[in-house]
């Protein structure tokens, strides 16, 4: 068998796919959440590098992981409460709002990485604390899916749980009743005296809360150092995979991680003789095809239901 | 004094956002630096005390704008396309491509090349608008993920088939001198590009406010739905302005190219779409504000280059100060209370009433 076909279907590349689809599943559950509510939140680049950088910042200084973890959370989810006030107080589009928070954590991240290292790249003269790996005792002796499923990162569970959390708060809570509410219909909710701002303001703080996790994960757990711009579009890619999944929870996952997929086979090809640049841009092509592809089905389902007798014509 | 305020009050809303946006630059400054004093003089003076530091105060305001005038154009019809980094990026190194592989006299040369690089922007700059047009994709999205792609296809092309293997470090051949753009001062590396960027705005700002299409383009992005009934076809407006876009933005990567480099040298993007959309911001989406926009911009840019030459603060710090800037600048209620009870006060006035 072609050696890498058989590295290909071997357990350690599910191992793989997992370990990439975390840092694009969590900002994706980010923007899920946010675009439920109808404020769609496409900063989640920005604040995965603010949280990272806290995060990797605060873990080598104190050499405390919890306060690293509280350190980076607290980063994501104030930038995402900023972009909150910015939209909702001040009237802000939310978009542009994004784009200038996005900005702002590019600067801010490398003005701090120079200030305590005194380098522009990386932290990698800091030695940072890193997010246990977790053995699950049942699972690991599972021929197959123990080697997949078992040894991860404690985040990447986390990841998995977060999904979990995403569909209990949007489908089993007040809250996630409110923010569907909100966002396919705001004048409605409004008139049945739902808040709207705040329950936009809401679905933005968790937003922040998925993102900052997923920053944490990338500089204290996926690699143990923290360099400018290290996120490299996977925001972006998570505000494909939210609009892929229909903002909803499996979706999400599932478009996750085909895009987790398609980067790590990305990475098993690196070592041949193909052109690196060609290997580097598939996760980007891949996920741009996958919308236009998207977009074109959503656009014939509407269609067929305006045409179809009785239903309204509601699209 | 009121009058004048409620009649230019955008403007001084922009100028209020600057300078919070400055003041806090200030703020920062001085928490970082050993030496504020002394940095602070460099950040906001630097630009202006050598020949060489102005003129690429110019010089850096040239790609700066087209970009801008690229963003405003999708952005007056509300399309949030970001592509002009790919765009410029990709038709550069295809111009680039173009350039090297081809020998005319410089009279067709110049306009040729220029066209292969604002063409293939173009065409690149249109995909995101092609999508949301047919399928209502989202332009943002796309056009963010295609910036990657853009990006990867013009290293490739540049690195793998256009390299100079003798230049020591990774840049295309050089163009042939008929596809240069001439420095007409000597000492900096002032060049006939910048005249085309300033053409450009004033040739958007015709087209914008002064044609039946730019009308239309205005009109799409002020109420899409009312543009419809009007009898606009938004359909084909929403993928014009995108074109518009990558062409400028194509047409940006390359005058750069042609005017101070005359090699392809961006192994990393080199972010001037990014400006564009900085630019476009604090201008409003306004061809002639925009001018102004990029010169600060560019002021500021090399005011951080000084920066990190000559004090400890890094340059990024100029980064911060511009997205607290357009940050400000995108909150409609900034500031709106006050010109509310300005407006009120105007009208309680017993001359007002008469």
């Amino acid at each position: 068998m072609n050696p890498l076909l058989k590295s290909i279907f071997s357990t350690e590349f599910g191992f793989a796919i997992l370990r990439v689809t975390t840092p694009i599943l969590l900002p994706a559950l980010g923007v899920a959440i946010s675009g439920l509510s109808g404020a769609v939140n496409i900063a989640l680049e920005g604040i995965m590098l603010a949280s990272a950088c806290a995060g990797v910042l605060v873990s080598a200084f104190t050499h405390s992981l919890l306060l690293a973890l509280l350190a980076g959370i607290a980063v994501g989810v104030g930038m995402a409460a900023l972009l909150g006030y910015f939209h909702i107080k001040l009237k802000a589009d939310i978009i542009l709002a994004a784009i200038a928070l996005n900005m702002f954590a590019t600067g801010i991240t490398i003005v701090f990485l120079f200030l305590t290292t005194g380098d522009k790249g990386s932290t990698s003269s800091l030695t940072s604390q890193v997010f246990p790996v977790l053995h699950i005792p049942l699972l690991r002796s599972i021929p197959m899916l123990g080697p997949i499923l078992s040894g991860h990162n404690v985040l990447v569970y986390a990841a998995l749980l977060a999904v979990l959390l995403y569909w209990l708060i949007t489908f089993k809570t007040p809250l996630g009743l409110r923010i569907r509410a909100v966002g396919q219909n705001p004048d409605a909710a409004r008139s049945v005296g739902i808040n709207v701002n705040r329950t936009r303001m809401w679905a933005l703080l968790l937003s922040g809360f998925f993102g900052a996790l997923g920053g944490l994960y990338l500089c204290l757990g996926y690699v143990s150092w923290f360099g400018r711009n290290i996120t490299a579009g996977r925001g972006w890619i998570a505000v494909a995979a939210a609009s892929l999944g229909s903002n909803m929870p499996m979706g999400t996952f599932f478009s996750s991680l085909l895009f987790g997929a398609v980067n790590a086979l990305a990475n098993y090809l690196a070592p041949l003789a193909v052109p690196s640049e060609f290997i580097q841009m598939i996760p980007y092509l891949v996920a741009a095809v996958a919308l236009a592809v998207y977009s074109a089905r959503a656009m014939r389902k509407r269609r067929r239901k305006i045409r179809e007798p009785g239903s309204g014509g509601a699209a | 004094m009121e009058k004048f305020v409620l009649k230019y009050f955008n403007l001084i809303r922009t100028v209020i956002a600057v300078l919070i946006g400055l003041v806090i630059s200030i703020f920062l400054i001085y928490v970082v630096s050993k030496d504020p004093g002394f940095s602070l003089q460099q950040m906001l003076l630097g630009p202006f005390l050598s020949r060489s530091r102005f003129s690429s105060l110019i010089e850096g305001a040239s790609p700066i704008l087209l970009c801008g005038l690229a963003i405003a154009v999708a952005f007056q019809a509300r399309q949030f396309n970001v592509g002009a980094e790919g765009s410029l990026y990709l038709g550069a190194a295809v111009g680039t491509a173009f350039a090297v592989s081809t020998r005319m006299p410089a009279f067709l040369h110049i306009p040729l090349v220029l066209l292969v690089a604002a063409g293939v922007g173009a065409v690149w700059g249109a995909l995101p608008g092609v999508l949301k047009a047919k399928w209502q994709g989202s332009e943002l999205v796309a056009s963010l993920l295609l910036n990657y792609v853009a990006y990867f296809l013009g290293l490739y092309l540049i690195n793998f088939h256009f390299r100079d293997k003798e230049a020591g470090y990774l840049v295309s051949y050089q163009l042939p001198q008929t596809a240069w753009f001439q420095q007409f001062i000597p000492g900096t590396r002032m060049h006939w590009g910048i005249l085309i960027s300033l053409a450009g705005a004033v040739l958007v700002y015709l087209f914008l406010y002064h044609t039946t299409t730019g009308y239309e383009i205005r009109m799409t992005g002020f109420n899409e739905k009312f543009a419809r009934f009007g009898g606009i076809d938004v359909l084909k407006i929403v993928v014009l302005c995108q074109l518009i876009l990558g062409f400028l933005a194509g047409l940006g990567g390359m005058t750069e190219v042609m005017g101070i480099h005359r090699r392809f040298n961006w192994q990393a993007q080199p972010g001037y779409g990014w400006d564009g959309v900085v630019v476009a911001i604090i201008g409003r989406n306004h061809p002639l504000l925009i001018i102004a926009a990029s010169f600060f911009l560019s002021y500021l840019r090399v005011g951080g280059q000084v920066l990190n030459l000559m004090s400890d603060v890094p340059s990024e710090m100029i980064t911060v100060i511009q997205s607290v800037i357009i940050l400000l600048i995108t909150a409609e209620a900034f500031l709106a209370r006050w010109r509310y009870r300005i407006t009120v006060r105007q009208a309680e006035r017993p001359e007002a009433a008469a």
